[in-house]
């Protein structure tokens, strides 16, 4: 019983964490001039910086999905690659890490994106 | 002369008068709550397909799990930008939609997919990155840094 009050607890800070950094990007699209890609380029480098200075672990640990789903999860994933690497290959390794940790998810992205695109056409609007 | 610039004044202040009545005024706290919404729910998801994954393969590493789940949850975006469900979602979502993973993936595909007229090579091959070059560009940038840096602190000690 405690496992699901658990779970529960967990979703709800999965969807308000999530939530309010949407949010956040809302209002910084509303009241200032950023565009969409800036506002992710901040994000993302947000999340390189977290994971630089060490601390985006322990914030993983509480907040899970809420903080690793946004692209800050992206940035946090690409820069401890590069972290890692660093520390076992040497200066070399730097430039592969990151690229070789999200490989996954960006692979999936392109080969995915590529093969939609062979099945459907846009909808005209 | 000071009649007719007056006459014009006031036509100026009725055009504008109108222009603000017509303009559809954006709710500023409706855009967040819809924001808010959304992204929260995606990133519910993406917690939901790794708890499902966790316990379908209970053998694999917590990095593994976390790949299978980005990779998913891109999959599910791309299938969705393919069938037109993503922009329904996109048009109430904002940032709810693109700030999470699925937004990288959306913008991937919808890129590749508005290109495809100008054939596969040229067209969706050329303009795959258009909408998220900058986003792996800055990433594989100051991630490195990041790498760098981190190896010239150890080094010092």
């Amino acid at each position: 019983m405690g496992n699901v009050w658990q779970m529960i607890g967990t979703y709800a800070i999965v969807f308000a964490v999530g939530g309010a950094l949407c949010a956040i990007a809302e209002l910084l699209i509303v009241r200032t001039k950023l565009t969409p890609a800036r506002i992710l380029v901040i994000f993302l480098i947000a999340g390189i910086v977290l994971e630089g200075v060490g601390v985006y672990d322990a914030i993983f640990k509480v907040c899970q999905a809420g903080i690793s789903v946004p692209i800050i999860g992206f940035g946090a994933s690409l820069a401890k690659g590069s972290i890692q690497a660093a520390r076992t290959v040497g200066f070399l390794g730097a430039f592969s890490g990151g690229l070789v940790r999200t490989a996954y998810g960006v692979g999936a992205a392109i080969v995915m994106s590529y093969l939609v695109t062979l099945v459907f056409s846009p909808k005209v609007k | 002369m000071s009649e007719e610039s007056n006459a014009i004044k006031q036509r100026n202040d009725r055009y504008n008068k109108y222009v603000e009545t017509v303009t559809p005024k954006t709710s500023i706290p409706k855009a967040l709550f819809h924001s808010f919404c959304i992204g929260g729910l995606t990133c519910m998801i993406g917690q939901g397909i790794g708890d499902v994954v966790k316990v379908a393969a209970p053998n694999l590493s917590t990095d593994m799990v976390a790949n299978i789940t980005s990779m998913l949850l891109v999959t599910i975006a791309i299938l969705f930008t393919g069938l037109g469900f993503y922009d329904v979602i996109a048009r109430q979502g904002g940032a709810g939609s693109f700030l999470p993973i699925t937004g990288f993936a959306n913008a991937m595909a919808s890129a590749s997919m508005e290109f495809k007229t100008e054939g596969l090579i040229f067209g969706t091959s050329t303009k795959l990155f258009t909408v998220v070059g900058p986003v792996v560009v800055n990433g594989v940038v100051w991630s490195t840094v990041a790498g760098l840096l981190n190896l010239w602190i150890l080094g010092m000690y």
